[in-house]
């Protein structure tokens, strides 16, 4: 414990871990007492860690492909408008709409605008770029972008109760828990 | 995700990487070199060379601005040259960093994790030099915003149904998706080095550019579904690239350019030359900042087998041109293989199968693939070859086409070399400047191949 914030300051309680195992396990234990303000810190993709949160935001993959059938839509389209409406050029009498013709632009563009919307739509979802953030306060947790593993419980959570919640996590056996100042 | 395959072990190489690194330590390491390496003599004299070379390209363009698309050896018939053989050529090196970034990643291939974010530096500095061409090409490069469909006063529009325009869809989407995959690729590994950077300017760079990424698990589930939607979205993109560039050949009717062999034959002999140029500057590079126990003899020795797998596609792609040619029953076909193999540009096309056919079935021999030296040698000798096969194809259709009195011959000029050797300038320099600046290996997905990174969960209580 660095320094004692007050309830008002107190974005959260965070625990140390030492191995993804622990990590994992910390993680459905939390999970499963109730908790639903918290978050794992992990220095690479954990795919357990989706089962042990119940993390499956399906969003990004849906957005991708609305964005995708956009761009799809949007190409086609600039290409029919420009050649059969802006500057219809009449060559031996071929279709203005020539479909075939049109399809490596129309392909481009759904590859353009759907690529876009994954990284944008990752992003935004993601709250970046979101230059502070309360958990940086803790001074260990540089170690999370190393070989640190943490877990989050946040104070505005229901189930919160400051001295509870670092029971709860003690109980975890983690290498150390930290007040995060907000 | 399953897992990838287990080979028998006599075929493996070593390992991905060396068993002795740990999570902090592969961070320590990939990290050091760009914030605690000290900046060598040798890096120091790389670059100055590099930049100096890029001078030609300063001279080269402005003297073309200054006189016009007539200081370059184009003529009538051959009014391609350099412009086109170049950018066929830097587009295709750029095809491997989105092969290993994406169809790699698709298909489970943990080995490319030491490499990926390399080749994909390389594509995007590959891509930059081969867009200068088409643009210097027009000669007005003032004048280039007509290529795009945007409202103007002359009240035109351009073709869609032109390969030309296709192109610049198809080089402008690669070019914004190879960007945005790098850039979201780079986002946690810029996290890593402003928590570890001391000074405080590379903290306020490096958290800029990370724009606060804090490793959150509900974060890292979304940016795998990202990761994985754009490298599903790039495997096409770059099979699509290359086929709209022999598009630009295979949709006109000229001799030896209008067959359909074309899209496929581009699209191997553009990884073919990518793998090669990843190994020539890889070699190196994994030398000078001792990253052997990273980039192990088991990726060169993968990286040479795609290279040899590529290489037997496009010497399959030569034996059908020929064959077709002789095949077609077409006067002019036939006269344009007879003449590619004993006309004037002849020991052209015989170097070319040299270095593209012959050379590289030196690897089938595992002791040669895992002897970085002579793999270097052949790497260059690769690249050299597709050089040479831009060359053949681009000038040896056009020069002789089909009426006798319009032949022609082509030889680049100075100021032709002055330009291509400019943006090779240019991409060593950003090269160099892009191994001190940024984390050239991806390290949070180093971190995923090590022993302790799997989960082991402690027995419940």
């Amino acid at each position: 414990m660095s320094v004692h914030a007050s309830e008002e300051t107190l974005y959260g309680l965070m625990a140390e871990f030492e191995t993804p195992g622990e990590l994992v396990a910390a993680a459905r234990k939390t999970r499963l007492a109730g908790f639903k303000k918290f978050d794992a810190y992990c220095p690479y993709p954990l795919h357990e860690l989706d089962e042990a949160m119940d993390l499956h935001d399906n969003r990004v993959s849906k957005c991708t492909l609305i964005g995708g059938l956009l761009g799809c839509i949007g190409g086609f389209s600039l290409a029919s408008w420009v050649s059969a409406v802006a500057w219809p050029l009449n060559i031996g009498g071929r279709p203005l709409i020539s479909i075939p013709m049109f399809i490596p632009v129309t392909f481009e563009c759904t590859i353009l605008i759907g690529g876009l919307t994954a990284a944008f739509s990752m992003l935004i979802m993601n709250g970046l770029p979101s230059p502070y953030h309360p958990v940086f306060n803790v001074e260990r947790f540089v170690n999370a972008s190393r070989s640190k593993f943490f877990i989050c419980i946040e104070s505005d959570d229901e189930k919160f109760d400051r001295r509870r919640t670092e029971e709860f996590l003690l109980s975890l056996n983690p290498e150390e828990v930290a007040e995060v100042a907000e | 995700m399953s897992q990838p395959v287990e080979l028998p072990d006599q075929i493996h190489v070593g390992t991905v990487i060396d068993e002795s690194h740990s999570l902090a330590s592969v961070s320590d390491k990939v990290g050091g070199i760009v914030l605690r390496r000290k900046i060598t003599l040798g890096w120091v004299f790389g670059l100055l060379i590099s930049f100096a070379v890029l001078q030609n390209l300063m001279a080269g363009a402005t003297w073309l601005l200054l006189k016009g698309v007539g200081v370059w050896g184009i003529n009538i018939p051959v009014g391609w040259g350099f412009a086109i053989i170049n950018f066929v050529w830097w587009i295709g090196i750029g095809h491997a960093g989105t092969l290993i970034s994406a169809i790699l990643l698709l298909l489970n291939q943990s080995w490319r994790n030491a490499i990926n974010r390399f080749a994909e530096a390389m594509t995007l500095f590959a891509v930059m030099c081969a867009g200068m061409f088409p643009v210097l090409h027009t000669g007005r490069p003032w004048l280039a915003y007509w290529l795009l469909p945007i409202p103007n006063t002359m009240s035109m529009w351009p073709q869609f149904r032109s390969p030309l325009l296709w192109d610049v869809f198809a080089v402008t989407t690669y070019l914004t998706i190879s960007a945005v995959f790098w850039y979201v690729g780079l986002l946690p590994d810029l996290a890593t080095l402003r928590d570890s950077a001391k000074s405080k300017t590379s903290q306020v760079i490096y958290g800029a550019l990370s724009m606060g990424w804090r490793n959150s698990a509900r974060h890292w589930q979304r940016y795998e579904k990202a990761s994985l939607l754009l490298a599903g979205l790039a495997t096409p993109l770059v099979v699509s690239v290359h086929t709209v560039v022999s598009f630009d050949f295979a949709v006109s009717i000229i001799p030896g350019w209008h067959t359909t062999i074309f899209p496929p034959y581009f699209v191997a002999g553009a990884i073919y030359s990518g793998f090669a140029m990843v190994l020539t500057l890889m070699i190196p590079v994994r030398k000078f900042y001792g990253l052997d126990d990273i980039i192990t003899m088991r990726h060169l020795n993968n990286m040479a087998k795609v290279t040899l797998a590529t290489a037997l596609i496009v010497g399959y792609g030569y034996c059908f041109e020929a064959f077709f040619g002789y095949f077609s029953a077409d006067t002019y076909e036939k006269f344009m293989i007879w003449n590619r193999m004993t006309g004037p540009y002849a020991p052209f096309y015989w170097m070319l199968i040299l270095c593209n056919i012959i050379t590289p079935q030196f690897l089938w021999s595992k002791k040669i693939r895992t002897s970085p030296g002579i793999l270097w040698c052949i790497s260059i000798v690769v690249n050299i070859g597709m050089w040479l096969e831009r060359f053949v194809i681009v000038v040896t259709s056009l020069h002789r086409d089909f009426l006798p009195s319009s032949w022609g011959m082509y030889w680049p000029t100075i100021w032709d070399w002055a330009v291509y050797t400019g943006t090779l300038g240019l991409f060593m320099t950003l090269i160099f400047l892009f191994v001190r600046v940024l984390p050239m290996i991806t390290i949070f997905e180093l971190r995923m191949l090590l022993p302790g990174a799997s989960v082991k969960e402690p027995v419940a209580q």
